[in-house]
């Protein structure tokens, strides 16, 4: 009830509008861009925040999305809420969306046309509850990707795998050559997503929304999905050597060339740029492992929780509009690894892998990711039974499949 | 005034029942309250944000259907049983062998006490590394010579548990070793003299006659133990974060991780109220025989 009040005197400021001039206004922004890439990639968004006459106050928090995700929404419901948060775009701020703590935006959107400008339109439509915008998108991060070390393959005397059957089979030539096929770190999320790569892979569009989607518990525990499992058992095995916790700590055996190939989302590439690596020549990027082209439109997004300081809520519609300005969005793009959200936008500087990311793009061969499907819950017990998967080889395949149906099972 | 009149007990001292009102409602609303509200949201299904949404016992059924929370109980029990006995023992016998009026005394009991002073986040990274075969133990071993050696507790899912165990003796024997301590110069002198007169063993005199007059220094002891077990947290997720996989997961993190990450305040609710119901059933017997027993006496 405190809730509504407070947003109709919210309504009630913003309506008035002062024009005053832009003065200077501190605005904190959260996020879990920590590693090097990510650190350069927001680097760029507040530069061109500071370049508006606002300032950005970094809030980055150490520890990956997990971590960070409680201490922004303990914030925001405990009445401390920041100038504007990262989330990724989807189902993770329904609630606080529902219960009226965050700013709705669609009066910016339709000023400045976003409904034109933003592809492909699930990403909006993901911002979108109740017909009312709450995000603004800043870049589509897809998970779709095996990233392979040349170096590795070299050393053990196999060609580059060309896709994931390939690579399956070249994993007894790395490791005689002493090393680890694929690098999974310890971290429950990175089993969890390295699973669904290779559900949307090995099994294909349709079976993936039929999971997910529209799931279907039936089929999850099915013969198709069997062979999912089967190749998830080929994972487990070439990644029993992975001894590091962190996803940028994985991507860095296959940096070095410890390690034959990550199956990681495409934010794994601001590490290999950061390292100085070309795209091509040092390492090779399979988009849908090789065998399925598609790419999944996840990404990041930022909220807006609402604010009672008016001269921050200004700042507020500032941030909006300059995170989707072209020119943030390329130079923040680049960094990051991602892809830009607009279509009209200039990528001649992006590398091989972006553009190959961007010609799927522009086939429309896009598929919703899970943070837009499944609710918190269901993506929790998902990491619990992977991460135990992973690290317990002698947990049998059809106990696994058989858990993983009643996740579906009762998924919401 | 009337010969037999007593004042009113409600009365008496008012000004010490007044200045004490803020601490009883404080344990009232807080505690009492918070508890109260959290048992009864784990009847609903709350999401990210708590409602009143009943939904029965369905959180309790999903809890002892998740075999995280089985793995979590039976590290739970694993790792109680070892804190339980291991502290109790080591810490008895070094106090024990401290009161043979040692020399240096006091510096022994700094070091054996300086480990409680880290935070249980500290120790778990001190041991962490300590335990991490690229770093630690296993990698000083066989720089020695010893190539075949292996030592990764933390690495192995069927022995996580004792790895953390270890790192959590280290941190507290200490403490129970210096209430030991307190408890045995609480000893009378003349009692070991009258033992030594008797030609009673030094052994049997501890076992035997220095123990069961120690009661309540072992009680209090057991309960500060016990209560450090139950709410075990910060130093399985500094060592491990519950991995490898899920094997060193305990309660305490299941339900952060439910109400937090997997936004279910429902089911991390419900997981709270059964480490609660595990508290109750300990303390509130050994409560009753304690204090509802010295009252008679």
């Amino acid at each position: 009830m405190r809730y509504k009040i407070l947003t109709a005197a919210f309504a009630a400021t913003v309506a008035l509008n002062f024009a005053g001039p832009a003065a200077a206004t501190d605005l904190e922004v959260t996020h879990w861009w920590t590693s090097g890439g990510e650190a350069a990639a927001v680097a760029e968004l507040a530069k061109a925040f500071d370049a508006t006459g606002n300032h950005w106050v970094d809030g980055a928090i150490a520890g990956s999305g997990g971590t960070a995700r409680p201490i922004m929404i303990s914030r925001i419901t405990g009445g401390d809420p920041m100038g504007a948060t990262q989330f990724n775009h989807g189902r993770q701020a329904e609630e606080l969306v529902q219960a009226g703590l965050m700013r709705d935006l669609t009066d910016i959107a339709t000023k400045d046309k976003w409904t034109e400008i933003v592809r492909p339109k699930s990403l909006l439509d993901s911002c979108t509850i109740g017909g009312k915008i709450y995000c603004v998108p800043v870049n589509i991060h897809s998970w779709q990707w095996l990233w392979l070390s040349n170096e590795a393959f070299k050393k053990a005397g196999v060609p580059t795998p060309k896709n994931w059957n390939e690579f399956v089979a070249a994993a007894p030539a790395l490791e005689k050559a002493g090393i680890i096929p694929l690098a999974v770190g310890g971290q429950p999320w990175q089993a969890s997503g390295a699973f669904d790569v290779l559900l949307a892979a090995v099994g294909g569009t349709d079976a993936f929304l039929k999971v997910y989607k529209d799931k279907d518990a039936k089929f999850a525990g099915g013969p198709e999905i069997a062979k999912v499992f089967k190749a998830a058992d080929d994972a487990r095995k070439m990644a029993k050597n992975t001894n590091v916790q962190d996803w940028n700590q994985a991507t860095n055996l296959v940096i070095t060339g410890k390690a034959g190939g990550q199956i990681m989302g495409d934010w794994a590439q601001g590490e290999f740029q950061v390292a100085g690596k070309t795209a091509g020549k040092d390492y090779t990027c399979l988009p849908g492992l090789g065998l399925n082209e598609v790419i999944a439109t996840g990404g990041d997004a930022f909220y807006f929780p609402l604010l009672k300081d008016e001269a921050k809520s200004k700042a507020q519609e500032v941030l909006a509009e300059t995170l989707l300005d072209p020119k943030t969005q390329v130079a923040f793009n680049l960094k990051k690894g991602s892809l830009p959200v607009r279509g009209d936008v200039d990528l001649n500087a992006a590398n091989d892998c972006m553009k190959k990311g961007l010609a799927i793009l522009a086939k429309g061969a896009v598929i919703p990711w899970t943070d837009q499907l499944l609710s918190q819950d269901s993506q929790k017990q998902k990491e619990d039974l992977f991460s135990e998967f992973f690290a317990k080889p002698d947990m049998t395949l059809d106990e696994a499949q058989k858990r993983f149906a009643e996740i579906i099972a009762s998924a919401d | 005034m009337s010969n037999n009149e007593r004042p009113n007990q409600l009365f008496r001292n008012l000004n010490a029942k007044i200045a004490s009102i803020p601490m009883i409602l404080t344990a009232l609303v807080v505690f009492v309250g918070g508890t109260a509200w959290t048992v009864l949201y784990s009847f609903t299904n709350s999401k990210l944000l708590p409602r009143l949404n009943f939904v029965g016992l369905d959180q309790y059924h999903r809890l002892w259907a998740t075999s995280r929370w089985l793995v979590s109980i039976e590290n739970l029990l694993i790792y109680g049983a070892i804190s339980l006995v291991f502290s109790l023992v080591i810490g008895f016998v070094l106090a024990a062998l401290l009161d043979q009026k040692i020399r240096f005394e006091d510096t022994f009991r700094t070091i054996f006490l300086y480990p409680f002073a880290l935070s249980f986040i500290v120790t778990g990274l001190v041991w962490q590394w300590l335990l991490n075969p690229d770093f630690g133990v296993q990698r000083v071993v066989r720089d020695l010579g010893w190539t075949s050696f292996s030592f990764d507790p933390l690495y192995n899912s069927s022995i996580v548990i004792y790895g953390i165990s270890i790192a959590a003796l280290w941190q507290g024997t200490g403490l129970i070793m210096c209430l030991m301590l307190a408890g045995l110069r609480g000893i009378d002198e003349d009692i070991w003299k009258a033992a030594r007169v008797d030609g009673i063993p030094m052994w049997k005199t501890y076992l035997f006659i220095v123990i069961p007059m120690m009661r309540p220094v072992f009680i209090t002891t057991l309960v500060i133990i016990a209560a450090g077990i139950v709410k075990v947290y910060d130093l399985v997720v500094a060592q491990t974060s519950g991995g490898p996989g899920i094997a060193s997961e305990v309660p305490a993190k299941y339900v952060y991780d439910y109400m937090f990450f997997a936004q279910n305040l429902g089911q991390g609710f419900a997981a709270s109220t059964m480490m609660l119901l595990s508290v109750v059933i300990v303390i509130v017997p050994w409560a009753y025989l304690e204090f509802g027993g010295r009252k008679r006496g």
